[in-house]
């Protein structure tokens, strides 16, 4: 096989908004993930692919601080990182970054979402989180990032159990960009949806990224979705990166024997 | 004056894994290009005439061989260029105009074709006036504008592409074969948009089956020749 060398970066000078190396994560016995690398600019999307139990979505709760890794590091270039490794922080500044910088949306609404709290208190609780308690504050800032997601307002007082799919996800979205973070961590959000729901859903986060220049990485086994978000794509087997480039690249010309085997059977 | 694109020994064959076995599809090409300067890449079929666009554009990685672009910035290999600064200079500055639109759901043509302008950080207003006045100009029915492309006939589909794909003023285009499926008169339009830039610096490579589109607008014609001695792959 050729030799993909490439150069390091000289258009794009500016250090990524998000950088991580080294990640391990083990459960028992079992290695989830192997050593992995990655960084994303502001304004750019990477995707992660990978069959289940490749270890993709472990990386993503790595990258929302949610668990401790077994080794690696993590920075995110945003003044409450304090320029350190995000594992090495306290608990405290640990959940500071976390509230104010990173959002996620989970596949599982349930995840994300308190069922039995409107849609409205779903996203203010965010804000809550950061110290926020003037309700009426509270109440726009919710309506602000339930309208920018595309969220009905007749219906911010009703509760996400009596929500369609994508009107969930819709609830989930608003609540990640609540505080507008500068990272969005995207774990199958649209597995499970309607193909027509799934593409509107997927526009609104075309949308987003476009107009508040985030940082995400999103994870999905659906290849389809990839094309329509990623800028770049890395391929998990086992725990490992196999190969990464651009999105369009990894798809048409792959070069690892297990990702021509993977795109030939999805596309 | 210095060139724009410099392309030595460009070579690409795909590694099949699953045959076991390498597959040429060009091998050492090279050529210039400056500013305003349009080439066409003439050959039969299969010779690899859109491979090598697409190895340009990086959505398939070259095997050998440089292609110096002078950037904004400063002068890169696309060949072997970081994937991040390859994202930037397709936002930025090298545009990949091919006949097939790829349609997004639930996104309307006057959308769909404002959005580079849009990504630039163009005025939704103005984003919108430009794409209504080439719309018209290429003649897409101004009835359909509203509605989505998906369910738009092969011509409109190819229109609204190319008004999306030369909507935004890049420093390079690669055009694999866009005349193909249009009438008479989105021909002429494109033509006289390719003229427009081309007067304006912009730089073209292109892939046409029809020569006859682009007369008066080819400055060199480079005529690829199948590899010898190697299996071709035949493009789709």
């Amino acid at each position: 096989m050729t030799d993909h060398a490439f150069h390091t970066p000289i258009l794009v000078t500016k250090q990524p908004l998000l950088a991580a190396s080294g990640l391990v994560k083990h459960y028992g016995t079992l290695t989830a993930v192997a050593g992995v690398d990655l960084t994303v600019h502001a304004g750019e999307v990477l995707g992660i692919v990978g069959e289940s139990g490749s270890g993709k979505s472990t990386v993503l709760r790595l990258l929302n601080l949610e668990e401790p890794p077994d080794a690696g590091e993590y920075w995110l270039d945003v003044p409450e990182g304090m320029g350190q490794n995000l594992f090495t922080l306290d608990k405290l500044q640990r959940r500071l970054v976390r509230v104010l910088r990173i959002g996620i949306v989970y596949q599982n609404p349930h995840l994300g979402l308190r069922m039995r709290t409107t849609n409205g208190g779903n996203v203010a609780e965010r804000l809550i989180l950061a110290g926020e308690r003037r309700f009426a504050r509270l109440r726009g800032a919710a309506q602000d990032s339930l309208a920018i997601s595309e969220f009905p307002a007749d219906r911010i007082d009703d509760l996400p159990l009596q929500l369609s799919g994508g009107m969930q996800q819709r609830v989930q979205l608003a609540k990640a960009i609540a505080l507008r973070p500068a990272v969005l961590l995207l774990d199958e959000p649209t597995t499970g949806l309607d193909v027509s729901i799934q593409a509107v859903v997927l526009d609104t986060f075309r949308r987003l990224q476009r107009e508040l220049q985030l940082a995400t990485v999103i994870v999905s086994h659906d290849l389809g979705v990839i094309r329509m978000l990623a800028d770049r794509v890395m391929v998990m087997r086992a725990g490992r990166v196999i190969e990464q480039g651009l999105t369009d690249q990894v798809l048409e010309d792959p070069q690892h024997p297990y990702t021509q085997q993977l795109v030939n059977a999805k596309l | 004056m210095s060139n724009l694109l410099r392309v030595e020994n460009f070579s690409k064959s795909f590694t099949v894994h699953q045959l076991g076995r390498e597959i040429a599809a060009f091998a050492q090409v090279s050529f210039t290009l400056q500013a305003g300067q349009f080439v066409l890449l003439r050959g039969p079929n299969g010779v690899g005439k859109s491979t090598l666009l697409r190895c340009l554009y990086r959505t398939y990685l070259p095997t050998a061989g440089q292609a110096i672009y002078q950037s904004q910035a400063g002068a890169i290999d696309l060949a072997r260029a970081a994937d991040v600064d390859i994202v930037h200079l397709r936002r930025h500055e090298i545009g990949h105009v091919t006949q097939f639109l790829r349609p997004r759901p639930r996104v309307s043509a006057l959308d769909f074709v404002a959005e580079p302008l849009l990504q630039e950080g163009v005025s939704a207003e103005d984003a919108c006036r430009e794409a209504t006045h080439w719309l018209q100009a290429f003649g897409l029915k101004r009835e359909i504008w509203a509605a989505y492309p998906a369910t738009f006939s092969g011509g409109e589909q190819q229109k609204t592409n190319l008004v999306h794909a030369l909507i935004q003023p890049r420093r390079l285009l690669l055009l694999d074969e866009p005349t193909a499926a249009l009438d008479s008169g989105a021909r002429t339009a494109l033509a006289g948009r390719l003229r427009e830039l081309k007067d304006q610096g912009v730089a073209m490579i292109g892939v046409f089956h029809h020569p006859e589109d682009v007369a008066g607008l080819v400055d060199h014609e480079i005529l690829l020749q199948p590899p010898t001695g190697a299996e071709r792959r035949y493009a789709e």
